[in-house]
């Protein structure tokens, strides 16, 4: 006894020696607070440095210049057969009446030379361009009209004062000569700077006037479509079975512990099963969303499997104690109670992994969807290529032009994550709210 | 003056797990004309031994309350009664448990029309998140008790009055049902029970979270409902044991110690364990 009353303090004393380690804590408390927010501060301003970084390079990728041109449409030249079908007018001379319509602003330059340096102020694309309105517009033929068409992107680089006129001759892409041209269309307030059309509706091209995210964005679509429908049900079905109906065992165990691993597995990996198993193995196409969807199904089903047992084990047993106790089956009580209390959790969990599979890039290097594809895809079984892929590709292009596309299909793939993720929070606060 | 009077009063766990177990239970186990007859019950939950060879009948339109010292195993032997145990993995039940002679534990028994027949109100309310109709319209849906959707209304508001909450929720049966207080949530419950017509209705501690206005209604529920049901209690409180049922049984570390007419477990027990319970020595 006279041991602990040793030992206790008095009520006095022990405030005493508390006010002594107060500051002590107050210190650590405020050296905490400090190192958090400036942890915090840190990402924020690396994250303006991306966005800024990124925005001040892709904004201008949205746009380039046009070149309006008077051309006549001469229903001889162009349509011979008179039939205004696709085969009739692919016999006609489209890229002449584009050239014939420059050659007039130009004030009809003489010689082999000139004439050449004035065709390759123009993108290549063009006649097809030309071509395209003369089918949708049928009734034109005849008359002369007044078009846009992109400038070769040389012409818009030096447009766009990345190649100086100081520089001589010899150092730039552009001749004396093809200088004076645009100074000339110039004059006539023919060029115009405008949010490019080919970025948007345009596919895969060496020219980088005409490149486009089109083919590659309906190709993310196929595949992320294939990816959805595989992944989904077979990771929900399974969160299920493990996480309700499986009895805890060894095996189970197993099977728990490589789920988890498998959500660490480099991506890569997933695209060398895929060149192994689906296209060696199975003889699928390569390059094809179908086999891209598969191999991201499998990468994202994990991610799936692991945000569903965590949404279901989060539903309170008493739910599944009530179901059970009016006489509902196993099954039934994981359909009209669990599932739909989990969904939130599920689908956020899924379109996470969507984002995920979305971005990626490495496995599907792997299947060859990075081959140059100009057509639009039109199915799963189509050759088709991915945003991811197709920035992939242009950042590897030396044309100065391409650069500013890169920049500006990472902002439209950035603004596809962030509506993806945007969308997660809003369902998930819209079905959580309704109870 | 008072730690003296405490200290003698409070026995130690081991003062009181030297006092003698009976052998067998004392008491009347047998009633005429017994609805639940359980026999040589005992339960394990992996090596645990849990419900140590208990039999007991319970007989029809008649109030059974368990009571015991925590961890006595009355919840258990309560679960094993709609065979609710059966959702722990490592839980092995032996022994019969009849009901209107038939063995539960019979593997042709099919486990879903068993809890159709004896419904289950649990200690803490747990409504559905879901309308206050839904709540009780989801057990006769899913079996099957409605041909139409006015005999389901029909069942839904005859549940609810008979619950005692018709009066309080007619306006607001399209309300999340997670929206009504404790008390109504509990009688929800109770009546999404009996809205599957079940024989038996098992409360396992209906009113523990529940203020006493609430209880009182509960137990008044309790009371109303006793014509036509069987209904067996666990409960907590000794009062209200002596004021809503017949028969209490009286569980100590999983045996049953001793069962009777309620008058007499509370006025005249026959074991010094459970005059020591009631008279609040221990639990």
């Amino acid at each position: 006894m006279t041991d602990q009353s040793t030992k206790n303090l008095s009520p006095r004393q022990a405030s005493e020696r508390v006010a002594l380690t107060i500051k002590a804590r107050k210190r650590k408390e405020s050296q905490f607070l400090f190192i958090g927010q400036s942890a915090v501060a840190v990402a924020i301003g690396f994250l303006i440095l991306l966005f800024a970084g990124i925005l001040s390079k892709g904004i201008p990728g949205f746009f380039q210049h046009y070149v309006t041109l008077e051309v006549q449409l001469d229903a001889a030249k162009l349509d011979p057969t008179g039939q205004m079908t696709i085969e009739s007018l692919s016999q006609g001379d489209f890229d002449g009446a584009v050239r014939d319509s420059l050659y007039l602003a130009l004030g009809n330059p003489e010689g082999r030379k000139a004439k050449r340096d004035a065709r390759k102020l123009i993108s290549s694309g063009s006649s097809q361009r030309l071509m395209t309105y003369v089918l949708n517009h049928p009734q034109q033929m005849g008359s002369t009209v007044a078009m846009k068409f992109a400038v070769d992107d040389d012409v818009d680089s030096f447009l766009r004062g990345f190649i100086s006129r100081e520089t001589s001759e010899a150092d730039r892409r552009i001749s004396d000569l093809q200088i004076s041209y645009i100074d000339i269309l110039d004059a006539q307030n023919r060029l115009s700077y405008e949010i490019s059309d080919y970025l948007f509706f345009g596919s895969a091209s060496r020219d980088a006037e005409m490149a486009g995210i089109f083919g590659a964005l309906i190709g993310s679509l196929f595949t992320l479509l294939v990816c959805i429908i595989l992944a989904f049900p077979l990771g929900v079905g399974t969160a299920v079975y493990l996480e309700e109906m499986a009895p805890k065992n060894r095996l189970t165990e197993i099977i728990e512990i490589n789920i988890n691993n498998l959500a660490a597995v480099p991506s890569v990996v997933y695209g060398i099963m895929g060149l192994a198993i689906f296209i060696s193995v199975f003889g699928m196409p390569r390059s094809i969303p179908l086999v891209g969807g598969i191999v991201l199904a499998l990468m994202t089903l994990p991610t799936i499997i692991i945000s569903s047992r965590a949404a279901i084990r989060a539903v309170p047993p008493s739910i599944r104690d009530a179901a059970l106790g009016i006489g509902a089956s196993k099954i039934q009580t994981i359909v009209h109670h669990v599932l739909p209390l989990a969904m939130p959790g599920i689908l956020t969990g899924t379109i996470i992994g969507m984002a995920q599979a979305l971005g990626e890039t490495a496995p599907l290097l792997m299947i060859g969807m990075v081959a140059f594809i100009v057509d639009v895809p039109t199915g799963v079984t189509d050759p088709g290529t991915v945003l991811p892929v197709q920035i992939f590709m242009w950042a590897d292009f030396a044309e100065r032009m391409f650069v500013q596309k890169t920049s500006a299909a990472i902002i439209i793939l950035l603004a596809f994550l962030v509506s993806m993720n945007g969308a997660a929070i809003f369902l998930r606060k819209k079905l959580e709210r309704r109870w | 003056m008072e730690i003296v009077m405490s200290n003698s009063m409070v026995e130690t766990a081991s003062q009181i797990e030297r006092r003698v177990m009976p052998d067998k239970t004392l008491g009347q186990i047998v009633v005429d004309n017994p609805r639940v007859s359980a026999r040589n019950v005992d339960v394990f939950y992996g090596d645990k031994h849990a419900i140590d060879d208990i039999s007991l009948d319970i007989g029809a339109s008649q109030v059974i309350s368990f009571i015991g010292p925590s961890g006595c195993g009355k919840s258990t032997f309560l679960r094993c009664l709609n065979r609710m145990n059966d959702t722990i993995d490592k839980c092995r039940v032996e022994g019969e448990i009849n009901i209107d002679g038939r063995n539960i534990y019979d593997p042709l028994i099919d486990v879903v029309s068993l809890r159709a027949r004896v419904g289950m109100v649990f200690q803490k309310a747990n409504p559905f998140p879901k309308s206050i109709f839904d709540n009780i319209a989801y057990g006769p849906t899913i079996h099957g008790l409605a041909s139409s959707k006015v005999e389901l209304e029909q069942i839904v508001e005859t549940s609810l009055q008979r619950a005692g909450l018709w009066e309080e929720v007619k306006d607001r049966l399209d309300q999340p049902g997670t929206g009504l207080s404790g008390g109504q949530q509990q009688r929800l419950c109770i009546a999404r029970t009996i809205a599957v017509s079940p024989e038996v209705i098992l409360m396992d501690e209906p009113c523990s979270a529940l203020d006493p206005i609430a209880t009182a209604k509960v137990e008044e529920l309790i009371h109303e409902l006793r014509e036509q049901y069987t209904i067996v209690i666990v409960t907590h409180s000794m009062q209200q044991a002596a004021r809503v049922s017949d028969r209490t049984a009286y569980f100590h570390l999983g045996k049953l110690v001793e069962v009777g007419d309620t008058k007499q477990v509370f006025t005249n027990p026959k074991h010094e364990l459970t005059q020591d319970y009631i008279t609040g020595r221990f639990g």
